[in-house]
């Protein structure tokens, strides 16, 4: 593969090109392969990890260690062949998405209509969390209003995929679903609310004088063997760096299944002590883990009695709202506009808990 | 040639500039590796997302680590 990718990347070969045709065919090739091994070793690993547990160690319900250990073998392949596989589909989808086309589709974008453009290209849009200064300024810079552009900014990190494929698994459609919801809504929203107090004047004068120049987007002329390639990096990549507080994360979620008793979180994070909810977000924003070790034990928490809305608040402000990512957005935002910030998506998640809090309960 | 590493210092920068230097090595290519450091700089380059890699003053990628082989490609095709 070495080989071809070099002269795909060296070449810049156009669609139409006949080596095109035969790489694209190759790796088509390699994915269907692929993608039938996972199908059939997803629906067998239920039976596949009780040979390994349940047969030599007695059914699943026989002691407290069997049910702890049944749990983590089953649930990290089947979290980890989940997260490849939703990975690298992102990472193919990303490649249509680049920062210059983005900016591009936001220019001169009025309020709501943009704000709710913005958070969506948030999620699609392939940045890390180091370039959100000259993503800033370049957006700023373009005519991409403010409000707008902090709506990008709060979605990119919120509506993490890796939280969304591990709360798809552990937890459950429903769940999945109400966390992306809510998390695109307090960027929406959130970046509304600054748009229209007007806070222009609370960016450093030095971002309004940066020169940008101009640089050509490739990704039209990229071509379908090249997407396929950059999914396999954003696999290699993402998986790389979090399989290990996975596999950490079940584990500790393994050992709150096994021996936590079960209403034990009820009275500590139930729906019925209101100020659980603030209590989670204060706890949560100075923590800074990646959404791979927080959601199993999100889960874990769950089975034990805790509140959907609390938990919910903890988990957003652990991923969404850091001290590192304020510290560097300083950089752009004076000390006020950075306040703002952070109260309004603090105060935002504190909503999205009592809500759902109410709604549950 | 003049090979432009753009990026204030985050390990994917680093990495990207190490492939370089590996990818000139590697073909005995003529060039020199210029690191950009400062944001109004890099801004220049209609970069929004680092690390960028530049040659001569046109962005050849950005916000990805080339490997070292993808850089000797690009390199050989100047």
């Amino acid at each position: 593969m070495a080989d071809d990718a070099i002269r795909a990347d060296g070449a810049y070969g156009g669609p139409g090109d006949v080596s095109e045709e035969r790489r694209l065919l190759v790796r088509l090739g390699i994915l269907a392969v692929a993608l039938t091994a996972w199908v059939l070793l997803y629906r067998r690993l239920s039976p596949l990890t009780c040979g390994l547990i349940c047969v030599p160690l007695g059914p699943k319900e026989a002691s407290r260690l069997v049910s702890a250990l049944w749990f983590f073998a089953y649930e990290v392949p089947k979290v980890l062949m989940l997260l490849a596989l939703v990975v690298f589909g992102v990472g193919v989808i990303r490649t249509f998405f680049t920062p210059q086309r983005t900016r591009a589709m936001l220019a001169g974008r009025r309020q709501a209509v943009g704000n709710v453009l913005a958070a969506g290209l948030g999620v699609a849009t392939p940045f890390c969390s180091c370039s959100a200064v000259p993503l800033f300024i370049g957006f700023v810079e373009a005519g991409v209003p403010l409000g707008v552009t902090l709506s990008f900014l709060i979605a990119a990190p919120m509506v993490n995929e890796v939280a969304l494929v591990l709360l798809l698994g552990l937890v459950g459609w429903e769940v999945a679903a109400i966390y992306l919801g809510a998390g695109l809504a307090l960027a929406i929203i959130a970046g509304w609310i600054i748009g229209r107090l007007r806070m222009e004047r609370y960016v450093e004068e030095w971002v309004y004088e940066i020169q940008m120049g101009e640089q050509e987007t490739d990704s039209h002329s990229m071509t379908w063997s090249r997407r396929i390639d950059e999914g396999v990096v954003a696999l290699r990549e993402i998986v790389g760096r979090v399989w290990l507080y996975v596999v950490i994360g079940i584990a500790v979620g393994a050992g709150i299944h096994g021996y936590v008793p079960e209403d034990a979180m009820t009275r500590i994070m139930g729906a019925d002590a209101w100020w659980t909810v603030p209590a989670a977000v204060i706890v949560g924003v100075p923590m800074y883990s990646n959404a791979a070790g927080i959601v199993p034990v999100v889960e874990a928490l769950l089975g034990k009695g805790a509140a959907l809305g609390t938990v919910l608040a903890f988990m957003m402000s652990v991923i969404a709202l850091s001290l590192p990512e304020a510290i560097i957005l300083r950089k752009v935002l004076k000390p006020r506009l950075i306040a703002l910030f952070l109260g309004i998506v603090a105060a935002g998640i504190v909503a999205v808990g009592f809500l759902f809090n109410a709604i549950m309960s | 040639m003049k090979v432009q590493i753009l990026g204030m210092g985050c390990p994917k920068c680093k990495q990207l500039a190490a492939n370089a230097e590996a990818a000139i090595e590697g073909g005995g290519v003529d060039a020199e590796i210029e690191k950009i450091d400062k944001l109004p700089e890099i801004m220049q380059f209609g970069v929004m997302v680092t690390p960028a890699l530049a040659i001569d003053g046109e962005v050849k990628a950005a916000g990805k680590v080339l490997s070292a082989a993808e850089i000797r490609g690009i390199l050989e095709g100047e």
